[in-house]
């Protein structure tokens, strides 16, 4: 599609196939950047797949009764929209795609550790998603239990959970293996000269996730791996007649899917704060608290995991001692808030796409994170637990925060790798309908969720009526907006202007390279001398 | 050609012989301290001998002992994690009935 | 051996500390999967002390005892492999290597019959004999089953890895310059040993 216009700029890595025709370039390649977009565009595709289940279940929910679908099939989507959104598209979406695209150039490096690992990790994912798919159409019928697999529903329903738990245990496996590299990565790889202080903090970021992957990935694979051995072999450690007990599954479940939230968001944190310094003209705040702070939210995240479990029947002891524990979290996570916000003031300020995004990041996580602390403590949770605020609080967190990252990132990031511009007037138009449809549609959520509208049902009593259909038409507003970045972006960067190797002025060193890179990320090895946000000692400002 | 600085320590025969006759001694002593009834002790006993078994496995046959700092700092970061993870439960179950 | 076999690496020496380090990490990983049976091996202790004392008794301390000399003396060998390769007698740590790989079948061979054994007793997962037990019990065999099977799919796999190292080592793929395949596959079977030393006491010598 690209043939005539190749001609006027250099293809970079585009033009190494690795000696390979075909698809085969991509699949078999253990270039770190075409791993990094084989992954980008599988977790693209799987967004898209979860916005359309994610659209279907505002449908049924435009009024009250049984509108489209069955009790069953509107479990079974929900079910469906949560894991493919949680573990196909936002634990993988930011580290795998971006963190594989960016950060071993972040670092001076020609590529990660372990390319062939890495390669291995695409494939275990994609095995995995496929076993996740193919468990919809197999068995007893599509996963009916959340995403969570709470026993004992998920021990005796009849539907398909077994496949469904071992797709899980392999795309953990592949997340674990990327966490592992990138961590030898960033130990053992850095240019000359990129000090640990040196190191841009979105690299810090993926740091930090890489050892919550490491160390809290395995407990969520044994976790879904004992769900498949109760089911397969009877083995009941947590059937309360055999003298298991229920809590115990829960307690394993969050102390993976608790620090789980901070491999989604920490990434995300880590693009923003890229983005900010550059399109503010201006050094970052506090670099070292941004940069520890990763490290304390990546600690203080997983001491935290049963505030989950509130109203499970655990002890009033635990309930205290975890609720306090969370509020730790919030320190952390408002140190890099405050950082961010003090990087803009007083700063040239350019509004372009990319910024657009990371302030709607800053506001919508800082709402994320607010209503977090009302879930946080315990008094309040006993009320919206398991109510719409509930769903309200996780995608602002979730989309809000994550999302908006990866959009920001996209915005950032692509034209480096394709070496050509998108139409920003469009992708501002983008920018505002998303915005504003992600408002409409979630805040209705927590409004419904306060008045006490339980999740997870296909039908609800008709006062909840009102903010459920405001809910519903902002997810149309949302989708617009979504496919007018789709549309804008990737007509952008096949078609676009040729971009220089610095389109928006940034020192670190994935633009000192030409875009799109060479194969080997560098003409020669850089040297670095400076931080990663001195514009002045980088000559740019 | 690869340089050789990083490369492993040679750990002699003797030493680990030496290290593989104390793992047996030590497995010896935890299955005799078994039999002696020491209440709630000897549960601690056991994983204090368990412990100590795999510090030489790991300080030895494992060549932790030559490597740099860093491999010690990872592994103090793993078992602390695990550590927390198994303390922090019990805030739970220590304090409830069964459910 | 770099001119032979990676030439088109030549400029790239093995990062042999890296390499290291990538395999710690993945043993930190198997730490943590063993780690949730842990969990649950510490809380279940904890509320069914006398249940796991009665499950610890009719569990074969000859089997368990055994089968961790077995272990031992495996970890010994594949110690030994790496020390005779680094001293350049490639035959002597193929050898070893070689007695690794037995000593993990003869562990499985034993671990076939203690199965065999109890489950002839009707004591497996979905035995009616099973069921009608205290909740202690049925808990502690419960976790005997879940983790001495985990950790005998890791005996399993570190077999696979050693016939797979021995054929390295034959092919001189794995040499006294380039060995680092052999110390990584050295540290993951004595990771498997290490589990062993753990789940031993806590199971055949709850008394």
């Amino acid at each position: 599609m690209n043939q005539t216009a190749s001609t006027t700029i250099s293809r970079g890595f585009w033009d190494a196939p690795g000696g390979r025709k075909g698809i085969g370039a991509w699949i078999f390649s253990t270039d770190h950047k075409r791993i990094g977009l084989l992954y980008f565009y599988s977790t693209l595709a799987f967004f898209c797949v979860g916005v359309l289940l994610g659209l279907a279940l505002r449908f049924e929910l435009f009024q009250p009764g049984a509108d489209f679908f069955t009790a069953q099939q509107y479990n079974s989507i929900f079910t469906l929209h949560g894991v493919v959104m949680i573990f196909l598209f936002i634990i993988p979406g930011i580290p795998a795609a971006f963190g594989n695209l960016v950060m071993p150039i972040q670092i001076g490096a020609e590529d990660v550790a372990f390319p062939r690992l890495n390669l291995l990790s695409w494939w275990l994912y994609m095995i995995g998603a496929i076993m996740a798919l193919t468990s919809l159409f197999t068995g007893g019928g599509a996963p009916d239990t959340g995403w969570t697999f709470y026993v004992p529903f998920s021990v005796r329903t009849t539907t398909n959970v077994s496949l469904a738990t071992l797709a899980v245990f392999i795309i953990g496996f592949s997340g674990i293996l990327t966490g592992l590299n990138f961590l030898v990565t960033i130990h053992r790889l850095r240019a000359p000269g990129m000090t640990w202080w040196r190191i841009p903090l979105f690299t810090w970021a993926l740091y930090a996730t890489a050892w919550v992957q490491v160390l809290a990935t395995p407990v969520l694979g044994i976790t879904v791996l004992l769900i498949f051995a109760e089911r397969v072999i009877g083995s009941g450690v947590f059937d309360p007649a055999r003298g298991g007990d229920p809590v115990m599954y829960q307690h394993l479940f969050w102390i993976y899917s608790h620090p789980a939230v901070y491999i989604m968001i920490l990434p995300g944190m880590g693009v923003i704060t890229d983005i900010i310094p550059v399109f503010a003209r201006k050094p970052v705040f506090g670099y070292k608290a941004i940069a520890i702070s990763s490290l304390a939210i990546a600690g203080a995240g997983s001491v935290v995991w049963a505030h989950h479990m509130v109203t499970s029947g655990m002890s009033d002891i635990a309930v205290m001692i975890f609720s306090l524990l969370t509020f730790l979290v919030a320190i952390p996570s408002a140190i890099k808030v405050f950082n961010w916000v003090a990087t803009l003031y007083k700063g040239s300020i350019q509004l372009d796409p990319p910024l657009l995004f990371a302030l709607s990041f800053i506001v919508l996580f800082s709402i994320g994170g607010l209503t977090g602390l009302v879930l946080g403590s315990a008094a309040t949770d006993v009320h919206v637990h398991d109510t719409y605020f509930v769903v309200g609080h996780f995608h602002f967190v979730m989309f809000g925060g994550t999302g908006f990252a990866f959009f920001a990132a996209m915005h950032y990031w692509l034209p480096k790798f394709y070496g050509r511009m998108y139409n920003k007037k469009a992708a501002v138009w983008g920018w505002a309908l998303m915005t504003f449809g992600f408002l409409v549609l979630y805040m209705s959520m927590m409004i419904v969720g306060m008045e006490g509208m339980p999740r997870r049902y296909y039908d609800y009593l008709p006062k909840f009526t009102f903010w459920n259909q405001m809910s519903t038409i902002g997810s149309w507003f949302l989708a617009i907006g979504l496919l007018i970045v789709f549309v804008n972006i990737f007509r952008g960067l096949f078609k676009g202007e040729p971009v220089g190797s610095n389109p928006w002025g940034g020192a670190t060193l994935e633009w000192q390279t030409p875009s799109p890179p060479p194969l080997e990320n560098f003409e020669a090895e850089p040297v670095v001398t400076h931080g990663p946000y001195e514009y002045k000692k980088a000559g740019i400002l | 050609m690869s340089t050789h600085e990083d490369k492993g320590h040679i750990i002699p025969n003797s030493t680990l012989v030496a290290v593989w006759l104390a793992l047996l001694v030590l497995t010896v002593i935890t299955v005799a301290a078994s039999r002696v009834d020491l209440g709630a002790l000897n549960i601690w006993v056991a994983l204090g001998i368990a412990c100590s078994k795999s510090a030489l496995v790991i300080t030895f046959f494992m060549h932790m002992k030559y490597e740099n700092w860093l491999f010690r700092l990872f592994l103090l970061i793993a078992l602390v994690t695990l550590a927390v993870f198994i303390g922090f439960t019990f805030f739970d179950t220590l304090y409830r009935q069964p459910i | 051996m770099s001119e032979t076999t990676h030439t088109a690496h030549a400029e790239h020496p093995k990062d042999y500390t890296g390499a290291k380090l990538g395999m710690w990490l993945f043993l930190f990983t198997e730490v943590l999967l063993f780690g949730g049976l842990f969990i649950l091996y510490a809380i279940y202790l904890q509320r069914y002390p006398e249940g796991f004392k009665l499950g610890g008794d009719q569990l074969n301390v000859w089997f368990g005892g055994g089968n961790t000399l077995v272990l031992l003396t495996s970890s010994l060998t594949v110690a030994m492999a790496i020390t005779a390769l680094q001293q350049g007698r490639v035959k002597a740590s193929l050898r070893l290597v070689g007695a690794t790989l037995f000593f993990a079948l003869w562990f499985l061979v034993n671990k076939y019959f203690e199965w065999s054994a109890k489950i002839h007793h009707g004591i497996y997962p979905k035995s009616e004999h099973l069921k009608e037990m205290p909740g202690g019990e049925q808990v502690f065999f419960n976790l005997y089953y879940l983790m001495t099977g985990l950790h005998g799919i890791h005996v399993l796999v570190g077999a696979g890895v050693m016939t797979w190292v021995m054929w390295l080592i034959r092919k001189g793929k794995v040499n006294p310059d380039d060995y680092v395949t052999l110390e990584n596959a050295g540290l993951y079977w004595h990771l498997v040993d290490l589990i062993w030393i753990f789940l031993f006491p806590l199971y055949y010598l709850i008394l």
